[in-house]
């Protein structure tokens, strides 16, 4: 038996804590969700071109718009950080005060999508004109999804707080919805860049 | 277990990060969020490969900020398997993205590129309206 | 009596969608005499269950129990009840190719024959394969590493309800409309709005989806379970293989499935809502979509074997009375193997026109994935090299795969030169490959895995007798039934033919149905097993560890106690078992603590009811349900974060109670 010397099994003196799975479980999932968002930008790259005669990006894309679309997504993550921060120090107030504001910054930036979505479906440059308007609607659509995703979590976790207040199980779920809003900021900044900008120049 | 719910929160103290760094993260953030859209809005003089590349570039760099500044990414938090789990995704979109590009644009060459296609479907579909 | 079929007309009632009475297969026999054997047969067990009380113990104790082990069995369950419908599927098709030679037609029309090969590909991948693969993970991994239970036990249950929501999709489709007529991977434009007209593309697509969605969060739970769960001292490069073959086939599945997830939702767009990813028109591309599905696909098939390397190395070890040989390299094979599986994709379209520089990468990357494989042939031989060889049932299905594994491993290697690809694409030559290390990796792994495991689980060993006539039947079968198919596929024969003009083909395909009845006599020989094996339990119980076995699993009671381990252990070295035994470890008698475990929950099986109601809506575009079903499964599950009593104790007396009936070691 090649069996090192060290080799030994004894019953633990102490009761064996794990540590909570939930952050690198949630870090997983997220993982795994940003390979959805690679396969739509995939698609996005490869069938971007397929214009089938219709409007392009330079007809349709605004980039003040989606600047301020943006600044929306990028207040709202620094004021999660700042609900973070209050949550941390134990300030449950704090910590709600911070969250419905991201939340009310999330919400603008929904609403924002939803008037694009429209006025382009208004404008008959839905996502069946072309390959390209199908691609794109599915990329910024699947985001913006997740982002009322969000938005219904943070009401959620919003009200388990006011109940329960800032316990070990809400203090992990607000990690991982910190980690989920983040995440969304960060894929944000591949929408903006590869969908809309790098097609205007 | 998971359904440990009255497991204390001393676990995550650090986890978050300090108000000084939320303030880094955020001010290279906007930085790196103001430049291309001033190129773009600006249009300012350049070659589109040099605007695409710094675009693309800026918003790599950016995603990177938003990693170590706002999710706290690094190589120790539980024992290594974050930054592990993000290095495999990292290679991963790689792999879907080139890959598909690659793949994609080699078929358009060899096979009958789209455009291509419907010009000449567009020819049929007007020879047969004229004919009907 | 071909192309008979009439599709029912396209109409649209707003109260059921368009579902029609029309859409109710009672004029066509064969599925009539199905379903009244299913239905007789599933009154027959609601009977028994009423009379014997049993509704009641069901539910508490299996339905909506968050236990590992239990769910580990319930996904074997499924995987044995689907594989009776997929091979059902099988012997149709046999049939038909034996038939339907020299301008006969054989008994099948298209139309039905279509729904069969799709069917049978779908059935075995998604809900015989990947639930037999789970199920084993499941069970046997959390007690080789020490834990009492997975990281997330609620999310455990809620992925296996979504698989069995799933598959019963699959199934309604038998009876209530059609399934799809595309192939297990639905390639479009076929698959599309313009060809696929009627629900049974749509079908596929909802059974795939909200399978898969089960399947994603499956992978995350045991990957968190590796992770965090493990034994005190127990490093990763201490943990048994068939723990790290599963750590990495779940990264596999965590990182490929989202791919299959996005592939489908897009072809759902198009179907559903007029998009244009893969349509002729419109600037769509069909070649993205074979592109997307396959870099899936590729490492789909490593998800399926990796998990039966471990299981082979566990059996092998055990067997030999030896540790497995080259641990490390098995490890890093395994991990390259789950790399390089993600660069080969385009090997399952060389076909397709990307070139020579394409398909040269492709076809040197997938010759290099088979190094790590061979690595692991060895490993095995190496470690049976000088063992005192053991030949129980498991270890014969292990040398069984070897010899079988190993041929179907060299045709793959043959199909990666892409010349010879372009003389083999798509003929039966490819079909005998998959099945070649399908069968011999995949189902020859099942089958050691149940026979090898079986003891612990219920704490008597399976029948010799009839496991050995399985295996015979199973191994001589396979042969019987594939090695006629590569021939065929060398005379250049391609898949999915309903009939061909060639007689002189039919020998071949008439020997392969009769290999197909051998393998039927196989999987009779398994029910049997079961059935003997229950009957006469009381003469065939074993201790804890019947096998004299190495890691973790068999410290515990057979069956194990609901918290596996009576006190947690601290672990150093490979092998903690084999090292236990060394020690002369034995459990304490006393000193019981109270231990703490999860709670069953209903909430995981409603919401995946709900869903199984959302899929069956949108197939028949029943819009009104569609909406209730799915703001239902969303506030069940928002509901369900809002109880925050989710874990007990075990009290010390029951500890205590359970010890005495049969302390481990």
């Amino acid at each position: 038996m090649s069996h090192s010397p060290t080799a030994s099994v004894s019953i633990a003196q102490h009761e064996v804590h794990h540590e909570s799975p939930t952050p690198i479980g949630f870090w997983i999932y997220l993982m795994s969700d940003c390979i959805i968002f690679g396969a739509l930008f995939a698609t996005y790259a490869v069938l971007g071109g397929g214009f089938a005669g219709g409007p392009g990006p330079k007809d349709l894309f605004e980039p003040g718009f989606v600047a301020i679309e943006t600044a929306l997504l990028l207040f709202s993550s620094i004021t999660f950080g700042l609900a973070m921060l209050q949550a941390d120090k134990g300030k449950r107030d704090g910590t709600m005060m911070w969250l419905v504001i991201t939340g009310i910054l999330g919400a603008g930036f929904i609403a924002m999508e939803i008037y694009e979505f429209h006025h382009l479906i208004h404008i008959g440059a839905g996502p069946d004109r072309s390959a390209f308007l199908s691609s794109f609607f599915a990329l910024v659509g699947t985001h913006g999804l997740h982002v009322t995703g969000g938005i219904i979590w943070l009401v959620t976790l919003l009200s388990q707080i006011k109940i329960h207040g800032l316990t070990g199980a809400n203090m992990r779920r607000l990690g991982a919805l910190s980690m989920f809003w983040h995440f969304l900021d960060l894929i944000w900044i591949g929408v903006f860049s590869f969908v809309y900008l790098v097609r205007l120049v | 277990m998971s359904a440990d719910t009255h497991n204390s929160h001393d676990s995550h103290s650090g986890g978050h990060g300090t108000m000084g760094q939320l303030m880094v993260g955020f001010a290279l953030a906007a930085l790196l969020t103001l430049i291309p859209f001033y190129l773009v809005m600006a249009e300012v003089e350049m070659s589109r490969q040099t605007l695409v590349a710094i675009i693309m570039g800026l918003g790599a760099v950016q995603i990177i900020v938003h990693l170590v500044f706002f999710l706290h990414l690094n190589t120790k938090s539980e024992g290594g398997s974050t930054f592990m789990a993000a290095i495999l995704a990292v290679i991963i979109l790689v792999i879907v993205l080139a890959g598909s590009l690659w793949v994609m644009h080699n078929m358009n060459e060899n096979m009958m590129p789209m455009h291509d296609m419907e010009q000449q479907l567009e020819q049929m579909r007007s020879l047969q309206s004229q004919q009907g | 009596m071909a192309n008979a079929h009439v599709q029912p007309a396209e109409t649209f009632s707003p109260i059921f969608g368009r579902l029609t009475l029309d859409w109710i297969p009672y004029h066509e026999p064969i599925l009539v005499a199905t379903f009244a054997g299913v239905a007789l047969g599933g009154l027959a067990v609601l009977i028994l269950m009423t009379y014997f009380k049993l509704w009641g113990p069901l539910w508490r104790d299996w339905v909506v129990s968050v236990d590992h082990k239990k769910i580990g069995i319930m996904y074997m369950v499924l995987g044995f009840v689907m594989l009776v419908r997929g091979f059902a599927d099988a012997l149709m098709m046999r049939a038909q190719q034996a038939m339907a030679a020299g301008g006969s037609e054989g008994w099948l029309p298209p139309h039905h024959y279509d729904q069969v090969f799709t069917a049978h590909g779908v059935i075995m991948i998604f809900f015989v394969a990947m639930p037999f693969v789970t199920g084993v993970m499941n069970y046997v991994m959390p007690m080789q590493i020490g834990a009492r239970d997975v990281a997330f036990p609620f999310l455990n249950n809620f992925s296996f309800w979504m698989t069995v929501s799933g598959a019963l999709l699959v199934n309604i489709s038998l009876f209530v409309g059609e399934f799809a007529r595309v192939g297990w991977l639905a390639f479009p434009p076929l698959s599309g709005s313009s060809y696929s007209t009627g629900p049974g593309m749509d079908y596929y697509l909802w059974a795939l989806q909200i399978a898969g969605i089960g399947t994603t969060l499956s992978g995350i739970n045991l990957i968190a379970t590796v992770l965090k769960m493990r034994a005190p001292g127990m490093k990763l490069m201490e943990m048994p293989i068939f723990t790290w073959t599963a750590l990495i086939t779940n990264v596999l599945i965590v990182v490929a499935f989202p791919v299959l997830t996005a592939t489908l939702a897009l072809l759902t767009l198009d179907r559903y809502a007029d998009f244009h990813f893969f349509t002729n028109d419109f600037g769509g591309n069909a070649m993205m979509y074979i592109n997307l599905i396959w870099i899936w696909g590729h490492p789909e098939v490593y998800i399926l074997i990796i998990p039966c390397f471990g299981i082979f190395s566990e059996i092998v070890s055990t067997f030999s009375g030896k540790p497995i040989f080259g641990y490390k390299t098995m490890v890093w094979a395994t991990a390259c193997i789950m790399v390089l599986s993600f660069v080969v994709w385009l090997h399952h379209f060389f076909t397709m026109g990307s070139g020579a520089s394409v398909n040269t990468f492709f076809g040197i990357t997938t010759m290099i994935i088979s190094i790590p494989t061979g690595v692991k042939i060895f490993n095995w031989l190496f470690t049976m090299y000088k063992g005192r060889v053991r030949l129980e049932v498991p270890m014969l299905w292990t040398i069984g795969f070897l010899v079988t594994f190993t041929i179907g491993g060299m045709t793959g290697v043959l199909l990666a030169v892409p010349p010879v690809d372009f003389q083999l694409h798509n003929t039966l030559f490819l079909i005998a490959h998959f099945h070649n290390v399908i069968i011999g990796g995949v189902v020859f792994a099942v089958y050691a895995a149940v026979s090898y495991w079986w003891p612990k689980a219920f704490g008597f060993k399976m029948s010799d007798k009839w496991g050995k006539r399985s295996f015979w039947f199973w191994l001589t079968g396979f042969y019987f039934a594939f090695m006629p198919l590569y021939a065929l596929g060398l005379m250049g024969v391609t898949r999915r033919m309903n009939s061909y003009p060639d007689a002189g083909w039919q020998p071949y395909f008439i020997v392969a149905g009769f290999g197909a009845l051998l393998i039927l006599m196989g999987i009779l020989c398994t029910f049997m097993n079961f059935y003997v094996s229950i009957r006469d339990r009381n003469e065939n119980r074993v201790g804890n560890d019947p096998w004299d076995a190495r890691t973790l699993e068999w410290a515990t009671q057979s069956p194990p106690a609901p918290y596996n381990f009576p006190f947690d252990l601290q672990v150093s070295g490979r092998e903690a078992f084999w090292t236990m035994k060394q020690q002369g470890f034995t459990w304490p008698k006393d000193n019981f603590k109270p231990i703490h475990m999860p709670k069953g929950t209903a909430t995981g099986v409603l919401i995946s009811a709900l869903s199984l109601a959302f899929g069956f809506a949108m197939v028949w575009y029943i819009w009104w349900l569609a909406i209730i079903t799915f703001v239902g499964m969303i506030g069940l599950g928002i509901a369900h974060t809002f109880n925050y009593k989710r874990d007990y104790y075990i009290p010390v007396d029951e500890v205590a109670a359970t010890e005495a009936k049969g302390a481990a070691v």
